[in-house]
């Protein structure tokens, strides 16, 4: 495969580069060999996040394949991110933060009345509440998508253990300022966002935080790429990925 | 939440329904609000795959994200609420004797087979296919569009503090059984699984038995 496998961001070949404002929802496609950082900036973001195969949006981000294709229940640095088809959309490069969710999906209407309190857009005009449903709805909704293409999404940055017992703990303070998440695509990806606070979140303030998006052409993986070889299961999601581009 | 094991006093003999499902085959149903639902593990350690949509809107549908998070726990055990993408409830654990149920397992496909095991197993029968046909035979709009997240009856996937998951040996056994309460009129899809490459099934996929009773 072409490509330079494992470089970091290179000033000379950033793409575009984006402010998402927290309790935002966002959308866009990253093509394949080109990597999105996803940025922190003020520390304590969630970003709810799906990914859909760009040419058959039927194929799309699949949080069982890619939990037990790599026998965890988060995500770091290492890890990629299967579709429901066997491949990798995209691949987690590097990761300063160190633990990112996949099971606690996002908050809805009713939770952020219930947390926050009432905040129409009549009132507050654009500082009106947002929540992680609606925002991913409103987005998915541009490419004639609905509910039935919402499913378990990532929430980058927030961190919840899962205890003996099967008890769910949602841990303060796993991102800060400054912290970033490398996603290299291995498809032609649409990526849905919604910059929401994590539905677990104690903080008993509306907050969310603000994200920025990063994109430069970074090659897709090379033969000696660490995420393809962390596991002989990405070995062969890759093996998947690559047919398609055959 | 810890395991509760609770046993129910409703009898085979006065079931509406009931019909025992060979494994590597799905079954599809409507179940009316305030019926009772009982999946019967026939053999012992037998995963159940499961879904559920509402009957009077099939883009409301079992959401594993919002049952865990809002009960704070993973696994499903008497007591738990079933809840739907919309937040609603779509039916009840009210008995269990097996103790817990999986939810992020998910259900395997021709092509996570691929994936987990080798290229050369993508012709080996699996739960996707199992749901995609009974899907395609119900034929009221219904399709791949509509496969979310689903529960694994009598699957022990543990998942430890370091955030480790694993496929484990099953905790189920002859006998046991999940019995929950439809709060909707909802449609029951089944896959009883045909995996033989992890301890899902035991290596060895069985019948289970799907019973009915009226309010």
């Amino acid at each position: 495969m072409s490509g330079t496998s494992g470089k970091g961001l290179d000033p000379k070949l950033v793409l575009w580069e984006e402010g998402v404002p927290g309790g935002a929802h966002w959308s866009g496609v990253i093509r394949r060999g080109n990597t999105l950082r996803v940025t922190d900036t003020n520390g304590g973001a969630n970003v709810s996040m799906l990914f859909y195969n760009h040419e058959e949006k039927l194929e799309r981000y699949n949080m069982a394949d890619t939990l037990k294709g790599q026998h965890t229940v988060f995500l770091t640095k290492g890890n990629v991110c299967y579709s429901d088809m066997g491949r990798v959309l995209c691949s987690i490069t590097e990761d300063t933060c160190g633990w990112h969710d996949t099971i606690c999906g996002v908050s809805n209407a009713s939770m952020v009345r219930r947390k926050y309190g009432e905040a129409r857009y009549q009132e507050k005009h654009n500082d009106y509440y947002r929540n992680g449903y609606d925002s991913l709805l409103n987005e998915v909704g541009k490419y004639g998508l609905g509910k039935r293409d919402l499913v378990a999404s990532l929430n980058l940055f927030s961190k919840v253990v899962v205890e003996e017992n099967g008890n769910m703990k949602f841990q303060q303070g796993n991102s800060n300022a400054g912290d970033f998440v490398d996603l290299r695509f291995e498809m032609h990806t649409l990526v849905v966002l919604s910059t929401c606070q994590h539905p677990l979140d104690p903080e008993p303030a509306y907050n969310p935080g603000d994200i920025n998006l990063t994109t430069w052409c970074s090659g897709a993986a090379g033969d000696d790429d660490p995420c393809r070889n962390s596991c002989s299961e990405n070995q062969r999601a890759f093996i998947n990925t690559e047919r398609l581009f055959a | 939440m810890s395991s509760r094991f609770t046993e129910s006093q409703r009898l085979a003999d006065n079931t509406v329904f009931s019909e025992v499902v060979p494994a590597g085959e799905p079954f599809m149903r409507e179940i009316k609000k305030g019926q009772v639902l009982r999946i019967l593990d026939l053999e012992g350690n037998q995963a159940v795959d499961t879904l559920f949509y509402s009957a009077a809107d099939n883009e409301e549908r079992y959401d594993a994200n919002a049952t865990i998070r809002e009960q704070g726990n993973i696994y499903l055990t008497t007591g738990t609420t079933l809840l739907s993408n919309e937040g609603n409830p779509m039916l009840s654990i009210v008995a269990d004797t097996c103790g817990r149920h999986d939810t992020l397992g998910g259900a395997c496909s021709a092509e996570s087979n691929t994936v987990r095991y080798a290229l050369e197993k993508r012709h080996m029968h699996s739960c996707r296919d199992s749901f995609l046909m009974a899907l395609a035979k119900w034929d009221n709009g219904l399709s791949k569009r509509d496969l979310s997240s689903n529960i694994n009856f009598f699957m022990n996937v543990p998942v430890t503090p370091e955030g480790e998951l694993t496929f484990e040996d099953g905790i189920s056994e002859a006998g046991r059984y999940v019995e929950m309460r439809a709060e909707m009129d909802v449609i029951v899809l089944i896959s009883n699984c045909p995996q033989l490459n992890n301890p899902c099934n035991a290596y060895n996929p069985t019948p289970v038995e799907v019973l009915v009773w009226d309010a």
